[in-house]
């Protein structure tokens, strides 16, 4: 086990464990914000910068800081490491910086994207960004385009984080997109048009941070924190089968895969289940689910509130959720 | 020109071919290395030379040798970084177009002492016509059993491929270079692991640029004790200066470290003044990413005290005064230059270049070009100078690669010295755009 102090808290974590996954053993407000780390897509992180932490400390045989801000999830800890992410103002300046590149070609039509709600960019911009935007030059202009059926993508939104790109190489047989192009005009596409075709392609609507990949079945339907996300549950011959269903009455307007609190999906989710069982009646309900990320449907209203007749909670069910 | 080492016999008719080359002292430092020495003696006395990476870092090589994982039983790597595409440098080109076997000498020796058997060259993709330069004297070499299996009769063996890029600038950075060579799309890896443990097809790995290699035959020749004896104080050898811009005679100088840089521009014999009898303006003196000097800093540092072509001299006042000799791209700028109009062209060129795999340098160097280009073009308000420095500030040191401070340095540091220019621009556009219109 090695110690690591992160803003003033000392705890013990494995050899090899990164800055960041040592800072959510701590949680709370600790844990540097991610726009590109996955924890569970292997190569992820290290593209977006806005988990740049100071180490004023390396380790107990080379007390020097590290010249330069690190990545904090691409950063493994050593023993003895002082690591200030929020008490260094220095930190805090840099990340108002990475907001600042991060916003500066994204549209902001916030108003009619159907990320809005539970964007990571949303919630970054809300904790570092600058109250008045100083560009005034045009942003970057992609044509919208379907990849699949069931797929929108929508480039000018995009943050190329790069984890759709890892879902693809790792969760699927083939993968048909990836970056084209290079800078600021790199774009996320199939090259030639085609369709992404596989039973686990949904995923990338999950694991984007933006409203850059959406879902069609959903786009447009409603706003996600008009919708009570329940859990929900059926049998699948391709996945767990173990989803959240966003409803509206006693309708399923979508259904996405089970996220954590850093937005992360617990359990990745095949298609048939994502955009083909949007009755009730496919489903056996479990009951709400607990949003715990700081966000506008954290609000959590749909917990107090009376279950309508036709949802009947599973006994014992209901406890065991946090 | 006395004092050449790696250009010594540059003007011998005939120096690319083979037989010409080994007829003059060509191959015999291999020899020396495979048959004298052990492979500890020669990484010794690479060390002992003191040779520092003259790709722009200037990073002692010995040291760099020494971080190279020898315990991994994976088969080790040596990649000849020939992606020379920083504006203002071209002495890789120049080295490589008429000493070849130079460079094969000095690959054969290093890859002796860090037991490399497969060596890559990987040369920039504009470059095409070095390919078949690079390639036939490769084979030569392997007629004259230089290379292949069992070279001179030693259990060493070796085989060099050339392997030319696809035209991008950040493939010069080491690990994007690996990418690449890997058939990956060229984005830097994040670091750590370094390519001393996780390299090219995630075996151990060095990188080391032209020049460094080309030193090291002679290094083995003469001694590295001899060698560090020139050059001055940590700068020790020579040093190829690829000048170019308004002067008289611009091209490729070896130059002895340390020979002042008043000396370089003005004395006949390497830059020979500033073309039309015009003054001295700036100077960027390690190629496109080393922060601008004005005249009187290039010639004398801050402190008074004559300014020399060594890392050090030239690092002197950091970047308040100070700037590096990077990679040896001497840019010098007369007074009719317009350090605006340059910095916005050099701005261009690294929006065009950045691999768009991290933010600050994805969104900021398109950002800088636009400003710079308003302003360039009379457009720009008073407040665009510091917004410039502040996303500057903003890039550099938060980004994955160097390339991120390549494309911060150069305006940060133009607008440190020139203001007043910058200034020029938003006050009187009309007659800035005038002058340069009649220029």
């Amino acid at each position: 086990m090695i110690k690591v102090t992160i803003d003033n808290i000392l705890i013990e974590v494995d050899e090899g464990t990164t800055i960041l996954n040592a800072a959510r053993k701590i949680g709370g407000k600790v844990v540097p914000p991610a726009m590109c780390y996955y924890s569970k897509l292997k190569g992820s992180g290290g593209k977006c910068r806005t988990c740049l932490v100071k180490v004023s400390h390396s380790s107990t045989k080379d007390p020097r800081p590290m010249p330069k801000l690190v990545a904090s999830c691409s950063t493994p800890v050593q023993d003895g490491m002082v690591v200030e992410n929020l008490t260094s103002p220095e930190v805090i300046d840099a990340r108002k910086g990475i907001v600042e590149f991060l916003l500066l070609n994204h549209p902001l039509d916030c108003p009619v994207c159907d990320q809005a709600g539970e964007c990571d960019l949303q919630d970054l911009s809300f904790g570092f960004g600058m109250e008045e935007t100083a560009t005034e030059e045009q942003r970057r202009e992609f044509p919208m385009t379907d990849i699949g059926d069931k797929i929108k993508l929508h480039m000018n939104r995009c943050i190329l984080c790069y984890r759709c790109v890892y879902v693809a190489d790792q969760l699927t047989d083939q993968r048909l997109h990836g970056i084209l192009y290079r800078g600021d005009v790199s774009e996320i596409g199939t090259f030639i048009q085609n369709a992404i075709t596989n039973d686990f392609s949904g995923n990338v609507i999950d694991v984007c941070p933006v409203g850059a990949l959406t879902d069609k079945t959903f786009r447009f339907k409603s706003r996600v924190w008009f919708l009570k996300p329940m859990n929900v549950h059926r049998e699948c011959s391709k996945c767990s089968g173990k989803v959240t269903a966003w409803m509206f009455g006693n309708e399923i307007y979508r259904i996405t895969g089970r996220k954590d609190q850093y937005g992360e999906l617990e359990e990745y989710i095949c298609n048939e289940c994502r955009f083909e069982k949007k009755a009730l009646t496919d489903w056996v309900i479990e009951g709400p689910r607990h949003i715990k990320r700081q966000s506008v449907i954290s609000a959590n209203h749909y917990e107090r509130m009376k279950m309508q007749s036709i949802i009947k909670p599973i006994e014992g069910l209901m406890e065991s959720q946090e | 020109m006395g004092g050449k080492i790696l250009l010594a016999n540059i003007d011998i008719p005939g120096i690319r071919g083979f037989d010409v080359y080994r007829a003059n002292g060509g191959y015999n430092s291999v020899t020396k290395a495979l048959r004298e020495m052990s492979q500890s003696q020669v990484n010794a006395e690479v060390t002992r030379s003191g040779l520092r990476g003259r790709g722009g870092a200037g990073f002692p090589t010995g040291l760099k040798w020494s971080f190279l994982d020898r315990k991994s039983d994976k088969p080790r790597y040596l990649v000849c970084n020939a992606d020379e595409s920083e504006p203002g440098t071209f002495k890789d080109r120049y080295l490589m177009h008429h000493l070849p076997h130079l460079l094969i000498e000095g690959l054969i020796i290093s890859s002796y002492a860090l037991g490399v058997n497969t060596c890559y060259i990987y040369i920039r993709g504009e470059f095409k016509y070095l390919v078949g330069v690079l390639e036939k004297a490769i084979k030569e070499a392997h007629q004259h059993g230089f290379l292949g299996d069992r070279i001179l009769g030693t259990d060493f063996s070796l085989n060099i491929w050339v392997h030319p890029g696809a035209g991008a600038y950040i493939c010069g950075e080491e690990t994007a270079l690996l990418e690449s060579l890997e058939g990956k799309r060229g984005n830097p890896r994040i670091k750590p692991p370094f390519p001393a443990f996780k390299g090219l097809y995630g075996c151990p790995t060095v990188v080391n640029n032209v020049e460094t290699l080309a030193a090291i035959g002679p290094i083995i020749n003469m001694g590295g004790e001899a060698y560090s004896k020139v050059g001055r104080g940590k700068s020790t050898g020579t040093k190829l200066i690829s000048a170019c811009g308004s002067i008289n005679n611009p091209g490729v100088y070896e130059i002895e470290m340390g020979l002042p840089v008043e000396d370089f521009i003005y004395n006949p014999e390497y830059c020979g003044g500033i073309a039309r009898d015009r003054y001295l303006k700036a100077v960027i003196p390690g190629g496109s990413s080393v922060p601008i000097l004005p005249a009187e800093l290039i010639l004398n540092t801050a402190k008074g005290e004559r300014r020399l072509l060594t890392y050090e001299s030239l690092a002197d006042g950091d970047f308040e005064t100070g700037t590096m000799l990077g990679s040896g791209g001497f840019i010098v700028f007369d007074e009719d230059a317009c350090i605006v109009r340059n910095t916005w062209n050099l701005t261009r060129f690294y929006h065009h270049e950045s691999c768009g795999q991290c933010s600050p340098c994805r969104e900021g160097t398109g950002w800088m070009e636009k400003v710079l280009y308003r302003l360039e073009h009379g457009e720009g308000k008073k407040s665009d100078i510091d917004l410039l420095v502040r996303i500057a500030k903003n890039i550099e040191g938060h980004t994955i690669c160097p390339l991120g401070e390549a494309a911060a340095w150069p305006v940060a540091s133009a607008i440190r010295h020139f203001r007043e220019e910058f200034e020029e621009h938003v006050l009187h556009p009309a007659e800035v755009i005038e002058k340069e219109r009649r220029l």
